[in-house]
């Protein structure tokens, strides 16, 4: 089955480690990420301003670009793209007056009124694989690796476009435990990594970084589980000055909801691309025996 | 264009016979004959130059009509062939929002078009020595860091004259993806039409000068037959017949020129000339 | 904890261009906020902030314009949206933030400036960081 996919800037080079894993991982279940032609980037964030329409052109068009591929559904990996595509879509299907306008201001020759329906990877695994199907998929289970699910803030919040409950999420905690890892609930796991503060204050990183990764670790976590790249970069650029600050702090080890899912599939290490994660989970992954590939996995039904 | 044209009419070359004088007829003056020139008028449109009118010769591009209008073009033109970017031009027509763009050297006059001209528009060039670039797209985000306030409004697609997609190609450097850009912009000439309408005040240019450059240099694959070449010229294979060449004389070199043999049309990979001695 | 601003309240005052331009760019009924402080409260880049979220409405309302301008609170926010969730009367402060932010950035006065991210830094950042950072920090 083929799904319209949009992959978002950062997961073409930075994020590859993020992308690959899924990509593959999907296929296992049955399932092909189909890139959208001619994608472009998404803007990242979501103006907040009332009067600004120039901001929303960016996601717009490229739902545009999917409505005129004949595709209902977008899938994207990036919780970034995920939150800004989704919350223009909904400017798209509420606002009549804004939808006129940037309609008439995007050339592209078709009117878009919210007709796609934006999701992320983590609900297509929930809602049309089935937490019991991956459950049943796995070939390397996660040996009851104690992964602290931390969500942040753009697939949360607001609650209009959130993927799961604001104050209390589970979509991660059923992930992991499908996958045969021990989810550790942590009370800082919707808190913000500092997100594009570390461009206008990279200094304060540090701190936002400590208060989730002591949470974490006090409650019993091993490892944390990220569904964004620029938590991966900030959590670990954090992680990193407070080591320097304080040889007592533990490192914790950071790894992609996608990776996770890769392993416990038996996909084995070289999807997965560990060479460009920022918080080095090898260690630890092959001190407990997941960095290896199995053999014979064979998609649902093939 | 207007065309003087040269007619003679039948009655002159009648008229010539009839003057023809006798042998004992008075010595009639000798005149040269008289060329009759029938002139057709190029029809006159109005065109606004910088927000004034002038009467100018359909037919004529931008930049002639300019000319003929009585300005002199130090700036803003160049090879007059539409290659070199330097007469970028907007203009628009009566009644419709809609900004158009143009090479002056290359579009015709339209009745009240109303014009005005960007031969230069301030841009962002990073400094950089080319020869410590990798193939990396980072070199890039470190050069131009502006590349990221692009929001994708594609004012600059509408702007460019050479019908670049210039939005998808900025797109393609924040993908990180060089080799696209560097194809994307092919056909850019530098005009700068674009960076003046940039939302994000980016030097679109610049960044795909750049772009192409590293494709060229450091990801093209060298071709293997012209390292080839090059060390058979180094290593003194074609002296000989250069300095044979150099020696014959002019009658024999223009023989040696037209008897020639020349490639056929389609042909192959195989064929050989009949005489292979400077292969 | 924030420190102590000694402010001057007058009609004229609450009747200034600024308040007005804040509720149209928000689309937000400043009025709507009781100060109970529960944005404050989940705010995580609060403590880093000179004058607090539950103050800046506070200060917009009363169109105290100077003390909003003097304060990092705006440039320190992340957009986390956690106020947003938070707020018992449905108010939405990250749209506050933003017009306030906009209010500098749209008079051409950038609070970062491309040249001024280190150059490892453009190198190694994510596009998403690049991208976000220069909207919301740039005009």
């Amino acid at each position: 089955m083929s799904l319209a996919y949009y992959p978002g800037c950062t997961l073409k080079t930075k994020a590859r480690n993020l992308e690959e894993p899924a990509v593959a991982s999907m296929e296992a279940l049955g399932f092909k990420l189909d890139e959208v032609p001619r994608w472009n980037c998404c803007g990242a964030v979501y103006s907040l301003a009332d009067d600004d329409l120039i901001h929303q052109v960016a996601p717009v068009r490229n739902l545009v670009r999917v409505k005129k591929a004949g595709e209902t559904k977008l899938v994207t990996l990036c919780a970034f793209c995920l939150n800004t595509l989704k919350r223009a879509n909904l400017l798209m299907k509420q606002d009549v007056d804004k939808r006129n306008t940037i309609n008439s201001f995007i050339d592209e020759g078709l009117d878009y009124s919210g007709e796609v329906e934006v999701v992320h990877l983590l609900e297509v695994l929930r809602d049309d694989v089935g937490w019991d199907v991956i459950s049943h998929m796995v070939k390397l289970p996660l040996r009851e690796l104690r992964v602290a699910p931390y969500y942040g803030c753009t697939l949360l919040r607001p609650r209009e476009v959130a993927i799961d409950s604001a104050e209390d999420p589970t979509i991660l905690r059923d992930f992991l435990k499908a996958l045969g890892a021990r989810p550790i609930d942590f009370p800082e796991s919707t808190r913000c990594c500092g997100s594009y503060e570390v461009i206008s204050n990279p200094d304060d990183i540090p701190e936002y970084t400590r208060a989730i990764l002591d949470s974490a670790l006090n409650h019993g976590a091993e490892a944390l589980v990220l569904t964004c790249p620029l938590c991966d970069y900030n959590l670990a650029r954090g992680q990193k000055e407070l080591v320097k600050k304080n040889s007592g702090f533990r490192r914790m080890p950071l790894i992609y909801f996608t990776q996770l899912l890769a392993l416990a599939l038996g996909l084995g290490p070289q999807v997965c691309h560990f060479e460009l994660n920022h918080g080095s989970p090898e260690s630890l992954l092959r001190e407990k025996n997941l960095l290896s590939a199995v053999e014979n996995v064979r998609p649902i039904g093939g | 264009m207007s065309a003087k044209q040269t007619k003679r009419k039948p009655a002159t070359a009648a008229r010539h016979r009839a003057r023809k004088p006798a042998a004992t007829a008075v010595k009639e003056e000798k005149k040269a004959p008289v060329r009759e020139e029938k002139k057709i008028a190029a029809k006159l449109i109005p065109i606004y130059i910088m927000g004034k009118r002038y009467e100018i010769p359909e037919g004529l591009t931008i930049m002639k009509a300019m000319e003929y209008a009585g300005y002199i073009l130090i700036r803003g033109c160049g090879c007059r062939g539409g290659t070199c970017g330097a007469c970028g031009t907007v203009y628009r027509k009566p009644g419709d929002y809609k900004l158009q763009v143009a090479l002056a050297c290359q579009k015709t006059v339209e009745p009240d078009m109303y014009i005005a001209q960007i031969p230069f528009f301030p841009a962002n060039r990073a400094a950089y020595e080319f020869a410590g670039l990798t193939a990396a797209p980072e070199e890039i985000f470190k050069l131009y860091p502006e590349l990221f306030r692009c929001v994708a409004c594609n004012s600059c697609t509408k702007a460019c004259p050479q019908g670049i997609e210039v939005m998808d190609t900025i797109s393609a450097l924040k993908q990180g993806n060089i080799t696209g850009a560097a194809q994307l912009s092919f056909d850019c000439i530098q005009c700068g039409l674009c960076t003046s309408r940039c939302f994000g005040e980016l030097a679109q240019y610049h960044m795909f000068q750049l772009a192409r450059r590293i494709y060229g240099a450091r990801i093209v694959p060298r071709a293997e037959h012209l390292a080839g070449m090059v060390k058979a010229v180094n290593e003194g294979k074609y002296d000989r017949m250069l300095d044979q060449l150099k020696r014959i004389k002019e009658d024999e070199l223009k023989r040696l020129y037209q008897e020639r043999e020349v490639e056929p049309m389609g042909a192959g990979e195989d064929w050989k000339p009949k005489d292979t001695t400077y292969l | 904890m924030t420190k102590k601003i000694p402010v001057t309240v007058s009609s004229k005052r609450l009747r200034r261009e600024f308040v007005k331009k804040v509720k149209e760019l928000s689309g937000q009924n400043l009025q709507l906020c009781y100060q109970c402080g529960m944005c404050t409260g989940n705010c995580p880049t609060a403590a880093n902030m000179d004058v607090s979220p539950r103050r800046i409405i506070e200060l917009a309302r009363l169109g105290l314009e100077e003390d909003i301008a003097s304060s990092r609170t705006v440039w320190i926010c992340a957009s986390c949206l956690a106020c947003v969730v938070n707020c018992p009367r449905g108010f939405d402060l990250s749209k506050v933030m933003e017009a306030i932010r906009l209010l500098t950035l749209r008079k051409n006065i950038d609070h970062v400036k491309p040249e001024d991210i280190p150059p490892q830094d453009r190198c190694e950042l994510p596009q998403i960081a690049m991208v976000s950072g220069l909207t919301k920090f740039t005009g």
